[in-house]
């Protein structure tokens, strides 16, 4: 296998983007990322695209073609990867093997959700269709209510309180207040999450991702390519993926996702990295408790340690270790498609020093963290400057 | 989503009788049913297999927002419910509020719509309630 870099980054503004469509989305960030690298479109010898519903929400499938063709790349080959809200990273995984493998040398990868020109119900059957349809959103059950189930289930077992649950999303609208491009750029309070309305029991509204439209572009290079393109590669050095039931009741436990143990596991032994080493995290923030959940599962915290950790402040900026500096899913908002691609993106960012305001001090080593379902599909990628 | 009646039709067994499937070579027990047993190597086969309808609470959760086709009956409680037998499931907790409904708590199976779509096609299936006795 060869080494393989991220060689530039772009965004395209996460938020509810009434006047853009599909098409304009990929273009923002496709565009923002090309030229973030430098590199000549021409140059790019295939595309990868990261959507979970796209046909769903936006009425439009076959997001390979519809990509190539809007960048005016045609005619390379260019493909559509869906794992549900685990799209984006599972199609960064896809391209990196593509040029491990040798068979490519530079590649794009986009992802992007339209989700706002449907109405919220439909928004959250098309979510639910993440988890088993038939025997979970058919009886009522929707996102919401499986991972409030997960809080439910923590909150019993190891006395998690709904105000730890509270001081992730105001970690989060805190750290998204610095980024330019998150959809919610304002602080929030504890009492604010507790006072928002419930969605699902025991989690409220602010416990909550958002409803965004927006995408994200990274371009990879092999090495030898990435070392002309650039003198700040950012190396994947590991690249991860595990697989668990796609409902939630047939797991054995309700408080950790063995996907995310595994995938971790195996991104952190390839990248030959202890969890130690790791100040920086984009980790998949879908309710307050899914980042609870995978501070515990990844490593960095003991199981039914999340909870407090939180609370002593022990995964804000430049503390223990630094999670969801973009804001994560909550405040920089949740285009699933998209999310898998932006926390690499915020990534790269850290590690080439460019994250301004929510820069975290000598980092040389991140994590992201993307999950699909309840857990049914997790990625997780080491990246190394 | 509206769904077809074929949808509905082919899962009657399992929704209105509790039908799972069973391995015909370790015994695990299955609901929702599956062809392939998930423990057995090589892969097995599984044979139906009706659950008594008697279990507990795993989890559960007040539901606010529902999906579209579950709007009508919103506010609901949806649980996780471990079956006597060993297969867990997601299902409504019926009957009662949601400051009754506790994990651990002994509930039966019943018969209730689930969902009444645009069309008039109504879904039936299986919902949850306490248990009356309160044991299993």
């Amino acid at each position: 296998m060869r080494h393989v870099a991220v060689v530039g980054y772009g965004l395209s503004k996460f938020g509810e983007r009434w006047e853009a469509g599909l098409k304009e989305l990929v273009s923002e960030a496709s565009v923002a990322a090309i030229n973030n690298s430098g590199v000549e479109p021409k140059q790019i010898q295939c595309l990868f695209t990261g959507s979970m519903s796209s046909g769903r929400f936006a009425n439009q499938e076959h997001l390979g073609a519809l990509v190539a063709d809007q960048l005016g790349m045609t005619p390379i080959p260019s493909v559509r990867v869906e794992a549900a809200c685990a799209s984006g990273g599972v199609a960064v995984r896809q391209a990196y093997l593509s040029l491990a493998s040798g068979a490519y040398d530079l590649a794009l990868v986009v992802g992007v959700e339209k989700m706002t020109d449907v109405h919220i119900g439909q928004a959250t059957t098309t979510l639910g269709t993440a988890g088993d349809y038939e025997w979970e959103v058919f009886h009522g059950a929707t996102f919401p209510a499986l991972y409030a189930m997960m809080a439910k289930r923590h909150m019993h077992d190891f006395g998690t309180k709904e105000e730890q649950m509270a001081m992730v999303s105001v970690k989060n609208h805190s750290n998204g207040s610095k980024n330019k491009f998150a959809q919610f750029q304002n602080q929030i309070t504890v009492d604010a999450v507790l006072n928002s309305s419930v969605v699902a029991s025991p989690l409220k509204l602010l416990d909550c991702s958002p409803i965004t439209d927006g995408a994200a572009a990274i371009v990879l290079a092999s090495e030898n390519l990435a070392r002309k393109i650039t003198d700040a590669p950012v190396w994947i050095a590991g690249s991860a993926q595990a697989s668990d039931t796609l409902a939630l009741h047939d797991r054995d436990s309700l408080t950790s996702l063995k996907a995310t143990r595994v995938a971790a596991e195996n991104a952190c032994k390839q990248a030959n990295v202890k969890l130690s080493e790791i100040k920086v995290a984009e980790v998949h923030d879908c309710f307050s408790i899914a980042e609870i959940l995978a501070m515990e599962d990844l490593g960095f915290f003991n199981k039914g340690y999340g909870g407090k950790a939180v609370e002593e402040g022990e995964t804000q900026l430049n503390s223990k270790v630094s999670i969801n500096t973009s804001g994560g899913l909550k405040a920089c908002g949740h285009p699933v498609g998209a999310t898998g691609v932006k926390q690499i993106v915020e990534l790269a960012m850290q590690l080439r020093n460019e994250a301004g305001a929510r820069q975290v001090s000598n980092v040389d080593v991140g994590l992201a963290h993307n999950v699909g379902g309840s857990g049914a599909t997790a990625v997780v990628h080491i990246l190394r400057r | 989503m509206e769904n077809i009646t074929p949808f509905t039709w082919r899962r009657l067994k399992n929704r209105y009788n509790l039908v799972g499937k069973k391995c015909t070579n370790c015994s695990s027990v299955f609901f929702s049913p599956r062809m392939i047993c998930s423990y057995c190597n090589p892969p097995m086969e599984t044979t139906d297999f009706k659950f008594s309808g008697n279990g507990e609470v795993v989890s559960y959760s007040l539901v606010n927002v529902p999906p579209e086709e579950h709007s009508a009956l919103a506010p609901y409680v949806i649980a996780i419910i471990k079956l006597k037998e060993g297969a867990k499931l997601t299902a409504q907790i019926v009957d009662c509020n949601e400051k009754d409904v506790r994990i651990g708590m002994p509930v039966e199976a019943i018969f209730r719509k689930i969902t009444e779509d645009s069309t008039g096609l109504i879904s039936y299936g299986f919902k949850f309630r306490p248990l009356l006795n309160g044991k299993n």
